[in-house]
């Protein structure tokens, strides 16, 4: 415990601080912010490579055309970013309603012993790793339907979606103040409406960011679509078909010997954080504009 | 028309939000008074919808055990708890042993907290403690943006930026000075144990650093003043004052990292080299759990190779789920009574 040494300083003097100790005061100071610029290094590698590497490959046969087979050069991931898209829709209609409503019963109704278990397991869901996910989707969707299928990897991410909207939909509602529900309650407005016209409404803002976090983080999974969706080289729109998606052919492409296809790997990559970044932008901005012009 | 006769309504209570808003809400639509027969059925109705989709969320992890319990039932009844133990993975002769992946998940996510650890905390004492106030936002949200990027595009840049790195001028340097330990041996391929716990640790500073953050601004301000009192110089005080009385919940975000790097996948895959054998040497490649369930389990030919992948993926949710719980309880300890982001 040398803390005390600290003490022990002449009468009403200003203590002064040993010569050491401010040595490593300062060392100290300097390693921590030597790490945040660690961290950030890879973070700026990342982006300045996926910038610098994939705009070098993108142009319009990229974005328009499907695969070539091995060995030709040109073609385009068209029909991934058509699946991503597919399979994203899916998991979002089957994963955002079931997240909101789990959380509007938590937040609402679930002040008790069993919203805490939905609580608990909502947790415990958001932990399951996503390799894990893809083999429950598996089993439950493609082994009935005996074959791969943009229906399966929709489901795979909604179960991804469910906890982190369930969440943030609870912690939104708790936001929002007591006595605007009872305002509510005062005028007669039944307790369904309230929720879903005033509380809900109050909290849209919040509830959309956390459903584009869920979003955003789904979007670039890869691991639970391999042996759902698992891919395809041409297009495809039929959900009971495999289907190919983005970060799927940037991982085939990734691992493949191929220049032509490394290259397509990065424009993809950076298709992929533009589509990211573009989507929850625009929902974003869209309920930003929604909440200003008033409850309508 | 009935409501507004009552004249509007005026909301007591500091609301932040839009008081008029709701106001507003109220009398442009007339909410039918009083049907109590209807209001009461349709509050049922919607109570049971909203209890629907809370229970489709125990159901989805009932779901999420039952299959993977029932897919992985053939492997358990053919080797048991030898199916941990047992080396040997060869598909051609329905010999499965999962060791070497238990092996490989294993030491790279502890290579990657040995990595991430230090770096993390570093990030958050930083933030919370010495950054200049305006620097204290940027660096956090770009801290945070790291955890925004999706893992197959960490292992684009693994492959093609970080390995070359690492087997061109890392790896021969750490052979020279360090290879006398048996850790650093070997060819420097890259591609390696080494290389997955690099880009599993750059993967998990976010979250362990934004939960140490976390707890530290949750240690009350008091504590801090009291040991500057006593003349501590800062790096004194943040490391008695305040690591010290965050030190179960920063255990906890380490915990919540591991369980991160345990369960990631593609990144892993596309750096390790996916050869299921146990070196010694980090240079040398390996194979992890959910590595080779991504790699092999579309092509598993034969129910008993299939039901060994998915034994391999309920073990990995076992482990996973109890470290996850586990550090939960561990931030709790720290957070509790504060709410969440207080003091951010």
């Amino acid at each position: 415990m040398h803390s005390t040494t600290a003490i022990s300083m002449p009468d009403g003097a200003i203590p002064r601080i040993g010569l050491l100790r401010r040595m490593i005061d300062t060392l100290v100071t300097y390693a921590a912010a030597g790490a945040v610029v660690l961290v950030l290094v890879p973070l700026g590698a990342i982006f300045a490579y996926l910038v610098y590497k994939g705009i070098g490959s993108l142009n319009w046969a990229f974005l328009t055309q499907t695969p070539k087979p091995v060995g030709e050069v040109g073609g385009g991931m068209a029909n991934a970013i058509g699946g991503s898209i597919l399979i994203l829709l899916i998991g979002s209609v089957v994963g955002v309603p079931v997240g909101i409503g789990a959380g509007i019963y938590l937040a609402e109704y679930g002040r008790n012993r069993f919203g805490d278990l939905i609580r608990f397991t909502a947790d415990v869901l958001n932990g399951v790793p996503s390799i894990v996910i893809g083999i429950v989707a598996y089993g439950i969707v493609v082994l009935r339907q005996r074959h791969f299928s943009a229906l399966a990897g929709g489901v795979a991410l909604a179960i991804m979606m469910i906890p982190t909207i369930t969440r943030a939909t609870e912690e939104m509602l708790l936001l929002v103040p007591i006595q605007v529900r009872e305002a509510a309650y005062g005028l007669g407005v039944p307790r369904w409406r309230t929720t879903l016209s005033i509380t809900l409404r109050t909290a849209t803002s919040g509830v959309i960011t956390g459903v584009m976090l869920a979003f955003a983080r789904v979007a670039g999974e890869t691991a639970p679509l391999l042996f759902t969706a698992f891919g395809n080289q041409y297009w495809n729109w039929n959900v009971n078909q495999p289907t190919a998606a983005l970060p799927l052919q940037i991982f085939t492409y990734a691992i493949s010997p191929f220049d032509e296809w490394h290259r397509q790997a990065w424009a993809g990559a950076l298709i992929l954080i533009i589509l990211i970044v573009v989507s929850v932008g625009a929902v974003r901005f869209v309920a930003g504009r929604g909440m200003l012009k008033g409850a309508n | 028309m009935a409501n507004r006769a009552l004249g509007a309504p005026r909301l007591p209570g500091p609301e932040p939000v839009s008081e008029q808003t709701v106001t507003a809400k109220v009398q442009s639509r007339s909410v039918p008074l009083l049907r109590d027969a209807d209001s009461r059925f349709a509050d049922g109705t919607f109570r049971l919808l909203m209890l629907g989709c809370g229970v489709a969320v125990l159901v989805l992890v009932a779901l999420i055990i039952y299959e993977l319990i029932t897919g992985g039932s053939l492997a358990w009844h053919a080797f048991g708890w030898k199916f941990f133990l047992g080396r040997d993975w060869d598909p051609v002769n329905d010999q499965f042993g999962a060791l070497t992946f238990v092996y490989g998940t294993l030491v790279s996510s502890l290579l990657a907290l040995l990595i991430a650890v230090p770096l993390a905390v570093g990030v958050a004492v930083f933030i919370t403690e010495m950054c200049p106030r305006r620097l204290k936002g940027p660096i956090a949200f770009t801290t945070e943006l790291l955890a925004a990027i999706p893992s197959v595009i960490y292992g684009l840049w693994a492959i093609f930026v970080m390995v070359p790195l690492l087997r061109q001028y890392v790896e021969p340097w750490l052979g020279k000075t360090l290879g006398w330990t048996g850790l650093f041996e070997g060819t420097p391929y890259g591609i390696g144990m080494l290389a997955a716990g690099v880009i599993l640790a750059i993967m998990i500073i976010p979250i362990i650093s934004s939960i140490t953050r976390e707890v530290m601004t949750a240690v009350p301000q008091h504590q801090r003043e009291a040991v500057l009192a006593l003349g501590a110089t800062r790096w004194e005080m943040i490391r008695i004052g305040v690591l010290r009385n965050a030190r179960a919940g920063i255990l906890g975000g380490i915990i919540l990292g591991l369980g991160r790097a345990l369960g990631e996948t593609m990144a892993v895959t596309m750096v390790i080299g996916n050869r299921p054998e146990i070196a010694r040497s980090l240079f040398a490649p390996g194979y992890t759990m959910a590595s080779v369930i991504a790699n092999e389990f579309s092509e598993a030919t034969g129910n008993l190779y299939l039901s060994s992948l998915i034994e391999i993926g309920l073990a990995l949710f076992i482990v996973t789920i109890f470290v996850n719980v586990l550090a939960q309880l561990l931030v709790w300890t720290v957070t509790r009574g504060t709410p969440a982001r207080a003091h951010a």
